[in-house]
């Protein structure tokens, strides 16, 4: 029982992830390929601040959303004036590079080595130590950060990302800036990211820098996609759908040097065939007329 | 009389995509609560100018003044901003979006559109919003299209399409429009419908550039008219006296 509510806390994380990279990619058009690294930057700040001064889980979640924001807005401004496809390259160089400052700021980051044993959230002498009271703490934060994203998306805010999305020298002849709400909304969900990498860190207890390739990444893009771009509940299904249906192969008992390799191939088959047959994704923008 | 012929003013401006000249030494004023067509074969830089003005190209040399300021090298959303709103040749509307949502775009200053009023909302940002609904409404009952509000506007037909730029464009409340070919492409009841319209912004106290090929439609909604061939100026004058200039008439028989 206590498995299930682990399984539930990673959907939890996962939602927050893709519901965030959904404001980039569904709604702004900005494919992002660096999403894990700001996951990490808020994994990384929580843990620290956690193992390193002892300070309390809660408020390391404020310092990570705070370090996400220094550091994409450190790269958002020059790279956010590159056209589509080249942010993407961009975004690409961004994950690596965060990836390799984890690995090798050594004093910092205890490089490969990583942070094991990190200890659980507590609040008021509370300590969040079973799976299920993680799960009813993570749920609360998903939702406040789900909320939070579908309120933006509802907004006139957010009605000029998908109109960045759609065309963006018609936006600014109607006299939008549109590098300002690049740049505010790429920040916007890497603070968001960094929300999930807190949570990640206070469930899992041991975090390295290979938590955080590429590979994830590309896992939380796919997530968006198959979910349904532009469709804040598409990301929560997404989720939910992407990190149960891999269980199904634990109770086919199927060894665990077989189901990673495995666990990949349905990821990827998946995402070749939503391309091909569903490419709005489950749940789509709009419904059909 | 001296102010109004200080509301808008182009000043030899000159822009080349590589060897071409495509807008040559160009200078002409606009008066506002006026029409002013700018005609000419394709390539005669029309829809260069309109892209200068707008800030989607910078010039070489020359500068544009609207309202006795220097507007030149301003980005596209400054000069919007301003006050100068344009359609395009190939409309680029938001076809993924409603046709409601569409209009909301071309509005100016919206309550909700920064991060900060979007995230912290309340009741005035709400209530900003409805007002803005209900205007987005009049203005789509104006170019007949009210039925249409929630429709994706990939979904409309091609004339319905050039109203919505249309109403989009009115929803800026900008004072000076320019209009990329409004009558191009559209059915003949359209057209009427159309250029009624365009007649009846001068009377809101609107000032519009329309370039246009449709020579009845030009000759008949511009109060004056600037011929452009070759990026520069061969003649200008009142609709009459352009049909019968002869430089024009060989222009456009090609002799």
């Amino acid at each position: 029982m206590e498995y299930i509510f682990y399984i539930l806390i990673m959907v939890n994380t996962y939602i927050v992830l893709a519901v965030s990279l959904n404001l980039l990619l569904g709604f702004t058009g900005l494919i992002s390929i660096a999403h894990a690294g700001f996951m990490a930057i808020g994994a990384y700040t929580t843990t620290i601040f956690l193992v390193r001064y002892g300070i309390n889980f809660f408020l390391t979640i404020p310092l990570g959303i705070l370090m996400a924001v220094a550091i994409s807005a450190l790269i958002a401004f020059p790279s956010l004036r590159v056209k589509g496809e080249h942010y993407i390259i961009a975004s690409f160089g961004f994950q690596i590079i965060i990836y390799s400052i984890l690995l090798n700021w050594v004093s910092l980051t205890r490089g490969p080595f990583g942070f094991a044993a990190i200890p659980r959230p507590t609040i008021f002498g509370y300590v969040f130590s079973t799976y299920f009271s993680y799960f009813i703490m993570s749920s609360v934060v998903m939702l406040a950060c789900v909320a939070f994203c579908w309120h933006l998306s509802k907004s006139p805010f957010g009605l000029i990302l998908k109109a960045i999305r759609e065309d963006e020298i018609s936006i600014a002849a109607a006299g939008k800036n549109v590098t300002y709400y690049k740049v505010v909304v790429f920040i916007t969900g890497c603070a968001i990211a960094a929300v999930a990498g807190s949570l990640y860190a206070g469930v899992i207890s041991f975090i390295d820098p290979f938590c955080f390739t590429v590979h994830d990444s590309i896992f939380i893009l796919a997530v968006v996609i198959i979910g349904g771009t532009g469709n804040i509940a598409g990301s929560m299904v997404g989720a939910f759908v992407l990190i149960t249906l891999p269980e199904i192969l634990k109770f086919l008992q199927v060894s665990e040097t077989v189901a990673g390799p495995l666990r990949q191939m349905i990821y990827g088959a998946l995402l070749v065939l939503f391309m091909r047959f569903r490419p709005q994704g489950l749940l789509p923008e709009y419904k059909k007329r | 009389m001296n102010e109004n012929e200080k509301y808008f003013e182009l000043k030899n401006l000159t822009k080349n995509f590589g060897g071409l000249r495509a807008v040559d030494n160009l200078s002409f004023s606009m008066e506002k609560n006026m029409v002013t067509g700018l005609i000419g074969p394709n390539g005669a830089g029309k829809t260069t100018t309109f892209n200068l003005i707008s800030g989607f190209l910078q010039p070489e040399a020359g500068k544009i003044y609207f309202k006795n300021r220097d507007i030149t090298g301003l980005p596209p959303h400054e000069v919007a901003k301003l006050g100068i709103a344009r359609t395009f040749q190939d409309l680029r509307l938001f076809n993924k979006l409603t046709t409601l949502e569409n209009v909301l775009l071309g509005m100016q200053d919206r309550r909700g559109e920064s991060l900060w009023e979007a995230v912290t909302g309340g009741r005035r940002v709400n209530q900003s919003v409805k007002k803005d609904l209900e205007r987005g409404m009049n203005l789509l009952d104006l170019v007949g299209l009210c039925d249409k509000a929630e429709e994706l506007v990939e979904n409309l037909a091609y004339g319905e399409q050039k109203l919505l730029a249309l109403a989009r464009l009115l929803a800026s409340d900008a004072d000076l429009l320019m209009l990329d070919e409004p009558t191009s492409g559209l059915p003949l009841g359209t057209v009427d419908e159309m250029l009624q319209l365009i007649r009846n912004l001068v009377k809101q106290g609107k000032t519009t550039l329309v370039i246009e090929h449709n020579m009845e439609a030009v000759m008949g909604i511009s109060d004056w008219i600037i011929v452009l061939n070759f990026g520069g100026i061969i003649a200008s004058g009142r609709p009459e006296q352009i049909q019968k200039n002869e430089d024009v008439i060989k222009i456009y028989l090609g002799l």
